[in-house]
């Protein structure tokens, strides 16, 4: 293992030593409750970067890999009381089959197409769940959540620890795409999908790859939301907010690295957090508005492209 | 004329009734021709005559409407580029299509890692040495860790044909890689690619720049409107009046 993937796990374990930690510390609910929101936001925000930032492919369909998420634990759980690791493990699965099939439809043409597809398909299935009377319909559902297991003391506390068990993953498989070869093939085509191909890179094959992958993450954060709220909605869990929150957050932090969208995730989340409290929920878009017009003028590419350019600026002094 | 190495060896390229529309255009009509292993072969035609549609058939860049494009005995017509890359044809582009967010060592990794067998199981240090020594070959040694939007012209020149090099290729297809350059840089570019023409490689080199064309070919072919008007020696080709009157459109 190279030094800095020690570094990565040893950082890894560390993050998750903390969540367990405080789930035994700190008596009071609240924390866990916004804390999974702001992990939940960093699991999507890493995997829509995937693909959005890696190949440069938009997906503006956050949201409905989410939603499918949401409803795939939502009908596992009524149909069969699946536990919460099958319920997320299934909407792994679906949200993969999910992405291979948009991924091979689009995919293979170039620019926006991809974008314009994953928008009709969230209102598709959108308009498909509010239909399906067995997971509730327009009205939504109520869950009853089960028994919490220990060493967790409320239901919160546990899906706030594997709601960072996902961050972890999620972002272990976004870094290793990142360096290794796949990785490279995914920035080549993101230049130049022509001279990719032409230089023996497998574009289709790479793109849909990273689709999958995307999907299969988004649709796993999706799914502990059921039992987060003890409800679901078609209207909430398909909301365009999600789409719209994932994109800033990732541009804001910037793709070209993985912790680009984690820290992006932080501070809107934490951010939509502290205004949701202080102020009110609606505000929340317009920050988000505001934030985003300001970092593609003043950094567009993101905190990661300021922290680069102050890096080369140090190294330039000093030279 | 004889090709070079003998009329009995199998041609490295065999085009076969190659046509190609856009619309009710036809962009290449019936073109057939071999080309032999080793062959410094010109590709010549005025602009708009076909001369990239063919380099994008054969690259797979285009799919074809009718012929075949063999490549070292085998059938590669429904082939996508990728895989044509990985048998061992590689281009450059007309206007350079560098990987911008890369430096031009990374540009050559993406080579290393996708065209070449094995190339993931590498060590780094040795795909370094690769790199540095295809760079070296190339004169950009220097620009290695630069990044290419700081590459003059004709070191992005240089550079897709360093990329193109660093996936192996048997077939190397030059798009106009000296338009726009002055005689003195033409000559570096012609120098390179008559030097990895010695090494074995075959090379087809779109030009219109006549004396890079007759210094640099064994054999030339003149395209007009998507057909063949003239193949052969080169001397022989410019003396046609068919290549004459396309060229200067009497």
């Amino acid at each position: 293992m190279s030094r800095s993937s020690i570094r990565f796990w040893i950082g890894a374990a560390l993050f998750l030593t903390a969540v367990v930690l405080m789930t035994q510390l700190i008596r009071n609910e609240y924390p866990f409750f916004a804390g999974y929101v702001i992990l939940q936001f960093i699991v999507l925000a890493v995997a829509w970067s995937i693909l959005g930032g890696y190949a440069g492919y938009v997906n503006f369909g956050t949201s409905a890999f989410f939603g499918v998420g949401v409803y795939t634990a939502v009908f596992l759980f009524k149909a069969t009381g699946a536990p919460l690791a099958v319920q997320i493990a299934a909407a792994a699965i679906v949200g993969a089959l999910l992405g291979f099939a948009v991924g091979l439809v689009t995919l293979r043409m170039q620019g926006i197409y991809f974008s314009i597809a994953t928008i009709a398909m969230t209102i598709i299935i959108e308009t498909t769940v509010t239909n399906w009377r067995y997971v509730g319909g327009a009205a939504g559902i109520q869950l009853q959540r089960p028994p919490v297991m220990p060493p967790f003391d409320t239901y919160v506390q546990m899906l706030f620890f594997v709601q960072a068990l996902l961050v972890v993953l999620t972002v272990a498989i976004a870094r290793y795409m990142q360096i290794s070869w796949m990785g490279r093939g995914l920035q080549a085509l993101k230049d130049d999908e022509l001279a990719a191909e032409c230089t023996g890179v497998p574009t289709l094959r790479l793109k849909v790859t990273a689709c999958v992958i995307s999907g299969a993450l988004m649709c796993a954060a999706g799914a502990p939301a059921a039992m987060y709220l003890q409800y679901a909605e078609p209207s909430s869990a398909f909301n365009l907010n999600y789409s719209v929150s994932v994109l800033a957050m990732s541009l804001i932090g910037g793709t070209a690295h993985w912790i680009g969208p984690v820290l992006g995730a932080i501070l809107l989340g934490t951010t939509q957090q502290l205004l949701t409290v202080s102020i009110s929920s609606e505000v929340n878009v317009l920050v988000l508005g505001v934030m985003l017009v300001l970092f593609v003028v003043v950094a567009p590419e993101g905190i990661i492209g300021l922290i680069r350019k102050a890096g080369r600026k140090r190294a330039g002094d000093r030279a | 004329m004889m090709p070079p190495g003998g009329p009995d060896r199998a041609p490295v390229l065999r085009i076969s009734a190659l046509t190609k529309r856009f619309g009710g255009f036809i962009a290449l009509d019936n073109v057939s021709v071999d080309i032999h292993p080793g062959e410094r072969f010109g590709l010549i035609g005025p602009n708009g005559s076909g001369k990239t549609t063919l380099i994008n058939c054969i690259s797979g860049a285009f799919r074809t409407e009718a012929g075949t494009v063999v490549f070292a005995g085998e059938d590669i017509t429904p082939l996508a580029p990728h895989i044509r890359t990985r048998r061992g044809i590689a281009r450059s582009f007309q206007i350079p299509r560098p990987f911008k967010s890369m430096t031009v060592a990374e540009n050559l990794m993406v080579a290393l890692d996708f065209a070449s067998v094995g190339g993931d199981f590498i060590p780094a240090a040795q795909r370094r040495d690769t790199v540095m020594s295809i760079l070296t070959q190339m004169g950009l040694a220097s620009k290695a860790d630069l990044s290419t939007l700081g590459l003059s012209q004709v070191e992005l020149r240089k550079m897709e044909l360093a990329r193109a090099m660093a996936t192996h290729p048997k077939l190397l297809i030059s798009d106009e890689a000296m338009a726009g350059l002055s005689s003195s840089e033409v000559d570096e570019v012609l120098d390179l690619l008559i030097k990895l023409a010695g090494q074995g490689i075959t090379i087809i080199m779109i030009e219109h720049i006549m004396q890079a064309v007759m210094r640099f070919s064994e054999r030339v072919m003149c395209l007009d409107a998507g057909k063949i008007i003239a193949i052969g020696a080169p001397a022989e080709v410019m003396a046609n009046q068919r290549v004459q009157e396309a060229y200067l459109g009497t």
